[in-house]
């Protein structure tokens, strides 16, 4: 507990606390107005819809706002201390050694993914994928209100990314990951000398094919499992579209936008596939080859 | 005194200054915004769904109020502080422990900026909820995510400057990131097989060198103090004339009958 107490206290960490409550708070805060929103014929935002002069109305609550956010931060800054440790050495690496706490869910990511796909690849896919939210969503309704109903599946993967994959994981990664990156529960004591077995295998050798032979030389038929397993996750969104290529919605939608969207969904739910697979079978890769692991 | 005031007002000074009068009418509401520079970002008039806090959640807004009080506060805390590793950590601690004012100055570029990378998430999540990045806005929505991504790069360029044992090793697992870049990275890839070493892949350009060390510092100075305010003020003109050309804050097409 004493170690957890320490973390959390640590000034640099009041952010997430701060992070925390307000994702909460405002998730739970725009539930509510969607639900609201849907159980009627028109939403709430379409019945003020009349025009009020922005002098006073709206610099009015500009300025209480900005007075408020001034006041917050600057009692922040009397009472509380901007971190200063000891001075820079690059011969003493402290453990654990954390990014700062807004990259702490990819650092999180790299339990799971190597460097190559957690440090580059998802944070590109993430910024490429936010920019292509608007042009791959053309649901026209819900636009300019709160609503779940006429986008299910938009707010709910947001929900799930941003909640799940994003701030949960900061918090994890802030809170719970001790000396080693290993996992400590907030009661447990934050032992520097700790060592877990490593028993991590790969996807194949659980099916019985080793990925290394005796002498360390890659098993062909263990890359070929691989590529089969990844395409075939892959497929379940050529699948999908085969089987339901004549709804409506897919129509709508088109193959283009259709293959975009299902190809980013697909890697971003390939996060929790995978940390499942390493927290409850202790999988490490599913593919390995001589120049990158999956 | 009346008199004297009502002759003041009369005064081409006066005149010249204040360009209409007081008087609580709909026309001197509307030019006390137009004829403002500050506050015409705003239209004159707006439906009163957009006025509503609960809707916008005031965190574009409050984000915008966090950019200008870290670049007030930063531009003091430029005064005491010089980019060399050698003096980089003595100036910090001079500026904690000597400056009047010192610890409130950097305490809230400090939390400031923690603050800030807070509001642009949550402004994110609200325009994302409100479906806000749909036509006609979604070209704004991407200039967003720009402004995102700059944001942690300048909180994540600030967080060396300090040169303790916490910014160098924040800095350190943060760049170790780019040895994996595939293809541009020693550690990517096929990275070595395109010629990658420690010393000429994407990571050393990032550092100016092999580790974080005082050419680091400099890059991540110059980055953090000139080059991305600098990016992240005009994507924020873009942002806002944006908003306006959009047609405002987004709100139901009450144009149509059904929802
Ligand atoms: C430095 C960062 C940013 C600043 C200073 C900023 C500022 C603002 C302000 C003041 C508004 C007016 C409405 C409001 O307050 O909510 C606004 C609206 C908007 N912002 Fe941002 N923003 C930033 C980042 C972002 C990001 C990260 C996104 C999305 C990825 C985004 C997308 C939008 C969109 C689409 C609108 C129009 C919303 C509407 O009409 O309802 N902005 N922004």
């Amino acid at each position: 507990m004493e170690s957890f107490l320490k973390i959390i206290l640590k000034p640099d960490n009041l952010p997430i606390l701060f992070l925390l409550f307000t994702v909460i708070g405002y998730t739970w805060l725009s539930i509510s107005k969607m639900r609201k929103n849907d159980t009627q014929d028109i939403p709430e935002e379409a019945k003020l819809s009349d025009k009020v002069q922005v002098w006073p109305n709206l610099v009015r609550v500009e300025f209480i706002a900005s007075i408020v956010v001034m006041v917050i931060l600057v009692v922040w800054s009397i009472f509380i201390d901007a971190p200063l440790e000891e001075p820079a050495n690059p011969t003493l690496t402290p453990n654990p050694s954390k990014a700062p706490w807004y990259f702490l869910g990819l650092q999180e990511i790299l339990v799971y993914f190597d460097p190559w796909i957690a440090g580059v690849i998802l944070p590109t896919l993430i910024i490429v994928g936010l920019i292509a939210i608007p042009y791959i969503d053309n649901n026209e309704k819900g636009s300019g209100y709160y609503t779940y109903k006429e986008r299910k599946f938009a707010v709910l993967t947001f929900l799930v990314g941003f909640i799940i994959l994003w701030v949960a994981l900061i918090v994890l990664g802030t809170f719970m990951r001790g000396p080693g990156w290993y996992f400590f529960w907030p009661w447990e004591y934050w032992d520097t000398h700790r060592v877990v077995a490593l028993t991590n295998v790969d996807l194949s050798e659980i099916f019985g094919i080793n990925t290394k032979d005796a002498f360390g030389k890659l098993n062909p038929f263990a890359i070929i499992f691989g590529i089969v397993v990844i395409t075939a996750y892959y497929s379940i969104g050529v699948i999908y579209w085969i089987k339901k290529k004549n709804t409506p919605l897919l129509q709508e939608l088109g193959l283009l936008r259709y293959s975009i969207t299902a190809f980013l969904f697909l890697t971003m739910m390939s996060l929790p596939i995978k940390m499942v697979l390493r927290l409850a079978f202790n999988i490490k890769y599913v593919l390995v080859t001589p120049w990158f692991n999956i | 005194m009346g008199k004297l005031k009502e002759k003041f007002q009369q005064t081409e000074l006066y005149k010249s200054i204040f360009r209409h009068s007081y008087q609580d009418t709909n026309r001197n509401r509307a030019l006390q915004i137009v004829d403002n520079v500050f506050l015409h970002l705003h239209p004159v008039r707006i439906p009163r769904h957009a006025v509503n806090i609960g809707y916008t959640w005031g965190m574009g807004g409050i984000t915008f109020l966090l950019f200008i009080v870290l670049t007030i506060t930063g531009v003091i805390l430029m005064f005491y502080y010089r980019p060399a590793a050698e003096y980089a950590y003595e100036d910090m601690k001079y500026l904690m422990n000597d400056v009047p004012f010192g610890p409130l100055m950097r305490n809230m570029h400090r939390w400031g900026a923690h603050a800030m990378v807070i509001t642009v998430m949550l402004h994110m999540f609200r325009v994302f909820l409100t479906g806000s990045y749909k036509p006609p806005r979604q070209f704004n929505w991407g200039v967003g995510v720009i402004l995102l991504v700059l944001t942690f790069l300048l909180s994540f360029t600030g967080y060396l400057l300090p040169w303790d044992q916490l910014a160098i090793w924040a800095v350190t697992v943060g760049t170790n990131m780019a040895r994996a870049t595939p293809l541009l990275g020693h550690e990517g890839p096929f990275g070595p097989e395109l010629g990658m070493k420690i010393n000429n892949d994407i990571r050393f350009i990032l550092l100016g060198g092999t580790q974080v060390g005082p050419p680091t510092l400099l890059r991540f100075y110059v980055g953090h103090c000139i080059f991305l305010p600098i990016v992240a003020a005009v994507f924020m003109i873009v942002h806002f004339w944006r908003i306006r050309k959009d047609g405002g804050i987004s709100g139901p097409d009450t144009s149509k009958k059904e929802f």
